[in-house]
């Protein structure tokens, strides 16, 4: 059953003005992993708004679980390039932050605080940042930022995980140590990833299906899945397999950039 | 050794200055025998602040009490109004430009305006107090509100947060290093608009009592009354760089490694 469906989906940020995408149709299916990827400027992050229904289409329609969006989505988590922390609260108070916010966690905060903290202090032990929950986001590295950001996503258990080139700004050993951390989370506990990143080997690694996108205004341009079998380990990405999918995208990647 | 020495003097600059500069001052009357009607030496200056100790504390009771209502109405003001213009652009719009228009005017201005609707004393030195140190409160919450993340607004949006949730999770905390920086300013302005509006139509104050003096050629006492402004502002403003400090440690981290 597909989760999230897009029907010839346009978006100009400017009445009349020049689109941002055009004409996007794609579906994923509940508990799918999505990559998009696409040259700089092709309107992937406009993707994102729309699902989680900050901007409106201008022509088509977003569905989410079967119902048109409209306004602004609960229960979806979001991370981005830059870690967002909140600089005044702890990690843990940081990753805490959704269930503040998210009902039924909201009107339970009060009595069940306790319950709550326990749930932020597994998963952050799960990333690997126990012993770090009680320091401020900038007594931590860049990796395990992102790491606290990616618990903040997660912490309300959201359906849908949207996230806008969360390892961009790290370097390549820390990127892949937390590519593993994102597929061991989601093979635990499954739910819908949509992965916006330039990276084509990330999107490889990580996703069943990837969408590559024209430059502005935004098409998708190939849907291609990755049939390659799960857990895939650091390992796998110097095997021929892996290394032919990469460059299958690739080479589309290249056509693009002709035009 | 040397950088004891070093440390040691950072920390008591202020003090050492203070008392070079003194020295400097005293030497000056005394070497070229300027008369104290004109221009007394610091140790005038303290005998009559010394002498007069009881009117110089009752007005500068007056002028403090008068200061911190007009400061506390200014906090108010500009904190309400700099949450409705940081938040609401269509506020932004509409009263910005009037309000930096109405800056813009010298505020002793006002105050034969003020004397006329409320008499001389110290309501229009409150009120004088309160126009002239609200505007930096007001751009300062603001500004603290505008400059939020899009990012961060897009987390708090996409867990179907209000515009309440956001402003009390994300824009009040993340606007407090600026509101405290906006208080030290304010303070200062508004001992300088109770002073003046003292100055000009009270019988109450150290800016009376300054006015007296003055018109009677105590030097000596307008120069302690003077001196005594000064520390009270001194004051005001560390307490509230104490409060900065100590609310807002996030966002001064390094700093002070930076400064010594």
């Amino acid at each position: 059953m597909a989760f999230v469906t897009f029907e010839q989906v346009s978006l100009a940020y400017e009445e009349g003005g020049p689109l941002a995408i055009r004409d996007i149709s794609l579906s994923v299916k509940k508990n799918e992993f999505i990559a998009v990827v696409g040259p700089s400027g092709c309107g992937k992050s406009t993707l994102m708004k729309l699902v989680s229904g900050l901007s409106e289409p201008t022509s088509g329609y977003v569905y989410l679980d079967g119902r048109q969006v409209s306004g602004p989505q609960k229960c979806i988590g979001m991370a981005f390039q830059a870690s967002n922390l909140l600089p005044w609260r702890t990690t843990l108070q940081n990753v805490m932050l959704p269930l503040e916010i998210v009902q039924p966690y909201r009107s339970q905060m009060r009595r069940q605080r306790k319950v709550f903290e326990e749930m932020a202090r597994a998963l952050l032990a799960r990333v690997g940042l126990a012993g770090w929950e009680d320091k401020y986001p900038w007594e931590l590295s860049g990796g395990m930022q992102q790491r606290a950001s990616i618990c903040r996503a997660l912490i309300h258990k959201p359906e849908l995980l949207m996230l806008d080139e969360p390892f961009g700004a790290l370097d390549a050993f820390t990127r892949e140590e937390l590519w593993c951390m994102l597929q061991d989370l989601w093979q635990e506990q499954p739910f819908t990833v949509v992965l916006v990143t330039h990276d084509l080997r990330e999107a490889v690694f990580l996703a069943d299906t990837v969408y590559v996108m024209s430059k502005g205004p935004g098409e998708i341009l190939v849907r291609r899945e990755v049939d390659l079998p799960r857990p895939r380990t650091l390992e796998d990405t110097y095997t021929e397999s892996f290394a032919s999918q990469v460059h299958v995208l690739r080479d589309h990647i290249g056509a693009i950039r002709q035009h | 050794m040397a950088f004891n020495r070093r440390k040691f003097m950072i920390r008591n600059a202020s003090w050492m200055l203070m008392l070079v500069l003194l020295l400097l001052w005293e030497a000056l009357c005394v070497g070229l025998q300027v008369p104290e009607y004109l221009f007394p030496a610091p140790s005038a200056v303290w005998s009559a602040g010394v002498a007069r100790w009881e009117p110089i504390l009752m007005h500068a009771w007056q002028t403090f009490f008068t200061t911190l209502v007009g400061f506390g109405i200014a906090v108010v003001v500009g904190v309400v109004l700099g949450v409705a213009v940081g938040t609401y652009p269509l506020v932004y719009k509409a009263l910005y430009p009037l309000l930096v228009g109405f800056n813009s005017i010298p505020k002793v201005a006002f105050v034969p305006v003020l004397v006329v609707w409320f008499g001389i004393g110290t309501v229009p030195a409150i009120l004088t107090a309160f126009l002239i140190s609200f505007f930096p409160v007001l751009v300062n919450v603001a500004t603290g509100l505008a400059t939020l993340e899009p990012e961060l607004e897009d987390v708090m949006r996409s867990l179907g947060a209000s515009k309440l949730d956001i402003l009390r999770k994300v824009g009040l905390p993340r606007a407090l290093p600026y509101f405290f920086a906006s208080l030290k300013v304010a303070i200062t302005l508004a001992f300088v608009g109770s002073v003046i509006s003292e100055t000009v139509a009270s019988n109450m104050g150290i800016g009376y009592l300054m006015m007296a003096a003055s018109s009677s050629m105590d030097m000596a006492l307008v120069f302690a009354g003077l001196i005594v402004i000064g520390v009270m502002g001194v004051v005001m403003y560390e307490l509230f760089a104490w409060m900065e400090k100590r609310f807002t440690r996030w966002a001064n981290r390094g700093s002070n490694s930076a400064a010594i």
